[in-house]
């Protein structure tokens, strides 16, 4: 067999299981979120539909999710609007393809421009949550879109500061390399100031509670997707959830040494510290109140930026 | 930044949307936005409308739009007799059935001269209270709901299924309780009764309150979303005619419990929490330790309570002379009940002063000047019931 087709055959089936998990791992997402609210709120949780723990009821949901009527607002911009859900879908699977999730294994880990890569395409969310909330021609919608402008813009900054520490220190932008790096110690004792920059910036990139401003169901009804329902809301909650994911599993390679673990396989330690962030975004979206769209931006600028530079500034005079 | 609209000029409509998008010219060739927060909206606490004039997301103007619960419910009572109207009165505000029930009784007891008799009077003093930390426990859940914490609301969802039960024991009713009746109650509470008001009162003291502080009212996001916003001076809570935790939370000492002694209050003690800056924070202060305050007054009150029939011996027929205005101390402030009696079974005019619909009135004054996300938190701490505002 030639070499190009072995390697095309090679792409379509990582392509095919990392498209199988995203969908798996969605589904898995929104049930454990509802058990761990379940279990935060003293409500029993969905555990009716399948036994045990309610299993079936992911099912439920999506069934529900595919039959529910797609309804298009009058007056909404046809194709912006249209477009919206794709445009904030693409970016949350094209993520899955620097993650290292073992030692040579993943879609594409070794890619030597991974931390840039991740930097351009999450912030290409932007242009989707945008594109709803200003295709929607409602006024909840659009403020929703202008606070996520705002937000996405002021907390990706923060976010590549605290990633250039650890790039710094590992001496390159792939994931592959910086979990390599930590096979003595995890970067996040040395880069402890950045890991507190990266998850708040990480928590606002994702809009998840305190920084859901964007949706703010009680200010903004649902803010940018609003006007969205069935399937077309679903590949909202699809690309929030993968998000949620990525990001998790890109804060436990940067900081707490990726795939790197004893006894166990490099792929279970990659998945144990992946969920141990998703359960502690969960944890936070569950506890605390919104935050203000003003003490956000002020949050933003005024603390994580100089706490970020503070913290390049202190490893690099650690470097030299 | 200037928040004048002056000079208003004409109304730029896009014909194709209606009247959804309209444009007011601010200072410098800037434009505010109007838009309609409710009557449907998960903020609007049932079918409230605010208008708001935004400037990007800060509010220029919010008025309040009422009425798309209206039921002609005053009219309704001048056309039923004064005990049919009892059950009414629990749809006005039916976060807090047995207060209003208790105004409109009390109305009558007046008009008549009838006696309660001591246990009805102690047991509708718990009652009332009981009613008072039910309907702050929803507060407290649907504030922070406002404010993004769902946990919150479940878990006073919690605490307040206890209260439920405690009604639903007494009552047979949940919710709209039709249990006082004019001249004393419907019946006497039930054996074991006390002993699991006392209970959940240990709960509410030493599990829930302090969970709920912790959980929210001393959280730092909570106080940097409350602190300085919606402040309502002294003067103007005065002025406007609040009552209840709005106008306390401005520093006013005033509770009918204490003013007109209503029931037997005067046999308790306890004290009126008052705020210090009239902001958000401080209504919501005053509320929390509120439920404190009416755990001690029941508590005292189950040890005084004397044994004894619950109701007076009423006439068939109550046909009173005369007009009267009768006022208590309900959970969102002063309810009052205006009835003339003509001789009649039923009232000749019958008005209610419901404390949510004046509170109201003071939106516009505190939402002025601060951001969309701040009218929530505004709103949510006045704790409106729509029931009430619209009648």
């Amino acid at each position: 067999m030639p070499e190009w087709l072995v390697a095309v055959l090679w792409a379509i089936l990582k392509a095919t299981i990392a498209l199988a998990f995203i969908g798996v791992n969605f589904m898995f997402l929104v049930w454990l979120e509802r058990k761990v609210s379940a279990r935060m709120q003293y409500r029993v949780g969905p555990y009716r539909v399948g036994k045990p723990h309610g299993w079936a009821q992911l099912f439920a949901d999506a069934i529900k999710m595919f039959s529910k009527e797609d309804v298009m607002p009058a007056a909404a911009d046809r194709w912006v609007w249209a477009a919206a859900p794709v445009v904030v879908f693409a970016p949350a699977v094209l993520l899955f393809v620097i993650l290292p999730v073992g030692p040579g294994f993943g879609v594409q880990p070794d890619f030597n421009l991974g931390l840039l890569f991740l930097s351009a395409v999450s912030s290409f969310t932007l242009f989707g949550i945008f594109m709803a909330g200003w295709g929607s021609n409602n006024k909840y919608s659009l403020i929703g879109a202008m606070r996520a402008a705002a937000q996405l813009m002021a907390y990706e900054i923060p976010l590549v500061l605290a990633v250039l520490g650890v790039v710094m220190l590992a001496g390159s932008l792939s994931l592959q390399d910086i979990v390599e790096a930590q096979k003595r110690y995890w970067f996040v004792f040395p880069q402890f100031l950045g890991f507190i920059v990266f998850l708040i910036a990480a928590i606002a990139e994702l809009n998840r509670t305190p920084f859901d401003l964007s949706e703010a169901e009680s200010e903004l009804v649902a803010g940018y997707f609003t006007e969205y329902s069935g399937i077309r809301w679903g590949m909202f909650m699809f690309a929030e959830y993968t998000n949620l994911f990525t990001m998790s599993a890109i804060a436990a390679s940067l900081f707490f040494g990726g795939w790197n673990g004893p006894i166990l396989p490099p792929v279970v330690w990659f998945l144990i510290k992946t969920y141990a962030f998703v359960l502690l975004a969960m944890w936070i979206r569950w506890t605390l109140p919104r935050i203000r769209i003003d003490q956000l931006l002020d949050l933003g600028w005024k603390f994580l930026v100089p706490v970020g530079l503070l913290n390049l500034v202190i490893t690099g005079l650690f470097l030299v | 930044m200037s928040l004048t609209r002056e000079p208003v000029q004409p109304l730029e409509l896009d014909p194709r949307l209606g009247d959804r998008v309209r444009i007011e010219p601010l200072e410098g060739g800037r434009q505010t936005m109007t838009m309609s927060m409710g009557p449907q909206h998960p903020s609007t606490h049932g079918v409230l409308r605010v208008v708001l004039s935004l400037d990007g997301e800060t509010v220029v103007d919010a008025q309040p739009d009422i009425g798309y619960l209206h039921r002609n419910w005053e009219k309704i009572a001048e056309y039923m007799t004064y005990a049919m109207t009892v059950p009414f009165s629990d749809r006005n505000d039916y976060l807090a059935a047995i207060t209003n029930e208790l105004a409109l009784v009390q109305a009558v007891e007046k008009l008549t001269g009838l006696e309660v008799p001591e246990r009805a009077q102690i047991l509708r003093v718990i009652f009332s209270e009981l009613q008072r930390i039910t309907s702050h426990l929803l507060w407290f859940g649907t504030f922070g709901l406002d404010l993004g914490a769902v946990t919150a609301f479940l878990h006073a969802f919690t605490a307040r299924e206890y209260c439920y039960k405690l009604f639903e024991q007494a009552t047979g009713a949940r919710f709209l309780y039709a249990y006082l009746r004019i001249g004393g109650l419907r019946n006497d509470v039930p054996d074991g009764w006390i002993e699991d008001l006392l209970s959940f009162l240990d709960q509410l003291e030493n599990k829930y309150w302090p969970e709920f502080m912790k959980l929210l009212i001393e959280n730092p996001i909570f106080i940097r979303r409350t602190r300085g916003i919606g402040v309502l001076k002294p003067e103007v809570a005065v002025a406007y005619g609040a009552s209840g935790p709005v106008l306390r939370g401005s520093g006013i000492k005033y509770d009918v419990r204490k003013a007109d002694n209503y029931l037997p209050y005067d046999r308790f003690e306890f004290d009126v929490p008052v705020g210090e800056n009239g902001d958000v924070y401080d209504r919501a202060l005053v509320r929390m330790y509120e439920m404190l305050e009416s755990a001690r007054i029941i508590r005292q009150a189950v040890k005084e309570l004397p044994d004894g029939p619950v109701m007076a011996k009423v006439p068939r027929a109550i046909r009173p002379y005369g007009e009267v205005y009768h006022r208590v101390e309900g959970p969102r402030g002063e309810v009052g009940v205006y009835l003339v009696a003509a001789g009649d079974t039923n009232a000749y005019r019958a008005r209610w002063r419901s404390p949510c619909f004046v509170n109201l009135q003071l939106l516009p004054i505190l939402a002025r000047g601060h951001l969309v996300a701040d009218v929530v938190a505004i709103i949510g701490s006045i704790d409106i019931v729509l029931g009430e505002v619209d009648r």
